[in-house]
């Protein structure tokens, strides 16, 4: 059973010509199958730890390890993380001019699966899973997030997910900027690749709203850095309830 | 990408409009066009139409030091039967009828060749097949002159095919009669060395059109200057470039589209790739409007595309208007690094790093790829660039 194991990962970025911590320790172990969901308020280095599990070069890995299966992730390139299993939905996916969604969905495809998938069966793979995520046909020949909306971005990133069934998905703010009824369709393309039971799900959030349709085995609170409090799904009726400011007011993030 | 726009570019202007008191199209060159050599001082490299060229690499094509030598290049026509080919003499009166040199080399050019081209497709003749020149370097120096006409609803395509090693000054008329369609793909595929200054003219019948694509690959320095006038109403004009500028390399591009006729279109798309140390891509557009252009449509736009450390971009729209009667105006460019966020977005879905920097350069040049709209040709350039890209990855 895959799993991704977080040990004490300390993390920096460079700004204003100064080097500044954004992860002070982070311990966690996702395994194949589980959703962990990851609530902190803003600034908290949330998607941080989204990023630097995928690579960016931004950020600069100060301490600590991750392992995929026993693999030093750290060690890989960007690619090779991908390659191996890890998938990022990001919050703000990047526009690709005079490249189509086919055309890199393909590539994409090609690449995770060591093989170009077969034509016949690639084309109705990738139509029935744009037809669950509401997604008009025609957008698989616009460029990739080219005046996507913000929904449309989403969309495309839950239709990668699909396509690409890695063994974790990390999810940074997948939620943000959607009205209700994109999050109820992007939430259900999540909720299909989590019943495969085949991902494990690392979802990054400021909100509880989308834990209504997806149900965490586990939530953690982030905050200055580091999981101050790790619990079961009553966790999040709790922030619900309370908000953040007893995990950003002092004691919890000293 | 991160653009920088270049303000007012990408605007589109209709209806109120500052009128520029003078043309500075006209009025910033050194020297008023003539087919006399004698009439253009020797530039210094000062002056606004030269101060981007390395004046030190033109090979004395500016100075009057470049010679014709007797291997400069070859010449060689393939037309479909119809077409009338013909090597003429100076004194030939259908020389120059499409445009004046507007700057020493091409005046140069015209004053120093001894045979032109002239190529005719007679009237309501639409060919089939293209007519295809070649022009081959043979490693000497070489002054030329090549007239393509059409006649009255002729249609025609021809692809020029610059290859080898040359130092070549040309002037290229292009005349089309009215209601005359005629698509031209110059392609500067030369050997490294090789040194290309052309002036290609358009004149533009009455409700004619043409399309002109420009590709420049090789060379170490290549200048064109392709140029549009209208000699009556509702003539329109498509021109398209492609660069994909090397270590070293300086290509230079400079058109001009003078609207002096009512009721006429125009169209310029450029894009460029750059890569390697000193590499180094010019482009300048110049459209402008005359009073007498009521009813203009034009747009121009050029995009460059920098892949590594060390190339440089000069892109310079400029767009006068004199007349606030037009249907639109605009220009854009803008000028984009590879960005490392693209390169990120693409290696996190497993794609390795020289495929991902393939798929951006292919995309980024496939929609005007697309517009040449001639199957041989599109391949050969998505070969071109393949192979080009190999290369620095």
């Amino acid at each position: 059973m895959a799993t991704l194991e977080i040990r004490d990962l300390h993390v920096s970025v460079e700004a204003d010509n100064a080097t500044k911590e954004i992860l002070k320790g982070v311990d966690l172990t996702v395994k194949q199958g589980e959703t962990h969901a990851i609530m902190g308020p803003n600034g908290s280095g949330k998607s941080t730890l989204a990023y630097s599990l995928a690579g960016h070069p931004k950020y600069t890995i100060t301490g600590g390890t991750v392992t995929l299966d026993g693999e030093d992730v750290l060690e890989m390139s960007v690619d090779e993380r991908a390659r191996a299993g890890l998938f990022l939905a990001m919050q703000y996916p990047v526009e690709i001019p005079g490249v189509s969604v086919s055309n890199f969905l393909r590539t994409s495809a090609t690449a995770v699966r060591g093989e170009a998938p077969k034509l016949r069966t690639w084309v109705k793979e990738v139509k029935e899973a744009m037809q669950r995520l509401n997604m008009d046909p025609a957008f698989a020949e616009r460029n990739v997030n080219e005046g996507f909306s913000g929904g449309e971005k989403k969309r495309h990133e839950i239709l990668q997910l699909e396509l690409l069934r890695p063994k974790i998905a990390i999810l940074d703010e997948t939620d943000s900027g959607l009205d209700v009824d994109a999050l109820r369709i992007v939430s259900e393309g999540v909720n299909r690749v989590r019943e495969s039971g085949d991902v494990g799900t690392l979802l990054i959030t400021h909100y509880t709203r989308i834990l209504r349709y997806i149900k965490p085995d586990h939530v953690h609170v982030f905050a200055g850095g580091r999981i101050v409090e790790s619990g079961g799904p009553e966790l999040a009726d709790k922030l619900e309830a309370e908000g953040y400011e007893s995990y950003t007011k002092g004691g919890a993030s000293a | 990408m991160a653009e920088a726009q270049n303000l007012p570019a990408g605007s589109t202007t209709a209806g109120s409009i500052a009128v520029a008191a003078e043309s500075t199209v006209a009025t910033r060159m050194s020297a008023p066009p003539s087919f006399d050599v004698a009439d253009f001082p020797v530039p210094h490299g000062r002056e606004e139409e030269w101060r981007f060229t390395p004046l030190e690499r033109l090979r004395g094509l500016h100075d009057g030091t470049a010679i014709a030598t007797g291997d400069g290049v070859r010449v060689d026509v393939e037309a479909p039967e119809g077409v009338t080919v013909e090597t003429v003499g100076r004194d030939d009166e259908r020389l120059g009828r499409a445009g004046t040199p507007v700057d020493r080399v091409a005046a140069q050019a015209y004053s120093s060749f001894e045979k032109a081209s002239v190529v005719t497709v007679p009237k309501e003749t639409a060919l089939t097949e293209p007519i295809r020149i070649s022009v081959h370097g043979q490693g000497g120096t070489a002054f030329g002159h090549q007239v393509v006409e059409l006649g009255a609803f002729a249609e025609a395509v021809v692809v020029i095919d610059h290859t080898g090693d040359a130092v070549l000054a040309a002037n290229v008329d292009y005349v089309l009669g009215d209601g005359a369609k005629l698509t031209v793909v110059s392609i500067q595929d030369w050997d490294e060395k090789a040194v290309h200054v052309a002036q290609h003219n358009a004149l533009i019948g009455r409700d004619a059109s043409f399309k002109s694509v420009v590709v420049t690959f090789g060379g170490d320095v290549v200048r064109l200057h392709p140029r549009v006038t209208y000699a009556a109403t509702g003539g329109e004009a498509e021109l398209f470039g492609l660069y994909f500028t090397d270590k070293g390399q300086h290509q230079e591009h400079r058109l001009l589209v003078d609207h002096n006729t009512p009721h006429c279109k125009s169209n310029v798309a450029y894009k460029g790739a750059l890569q390697g140390d000193q590499a180094h891509a010019v482009w300048i557009g110049d459209v402008l409007i005359q009073a007498a252009a009521e009813g203009t449509d034009t747009y121009e736009m050029n995009r460059n595309l920098v892949l590594t450390d060390g190339a440089r971009v000069d892109s310079v729209p400029n767009l006068e208007i004199e007349t606030g009667e037009i249907a639109g105006a605009g220009h854009a460019s803008a000028t984009g690094r590879f960005d490392d966020e693209q390169l990120f977005y693409l290696m996190a879905r497993g794609i390795p790093e020289i495929e991902a920097r393939r798929l951006v350069v292919r995309g980024f040049f496939a929609e005007l790829v697309q517009q040449i709209g001639l199957p041989d040709v599109e391949e050969r350039l998505i070969t071109k660039i393949e192979a080009e890209l190999e290369a620095s990855l």
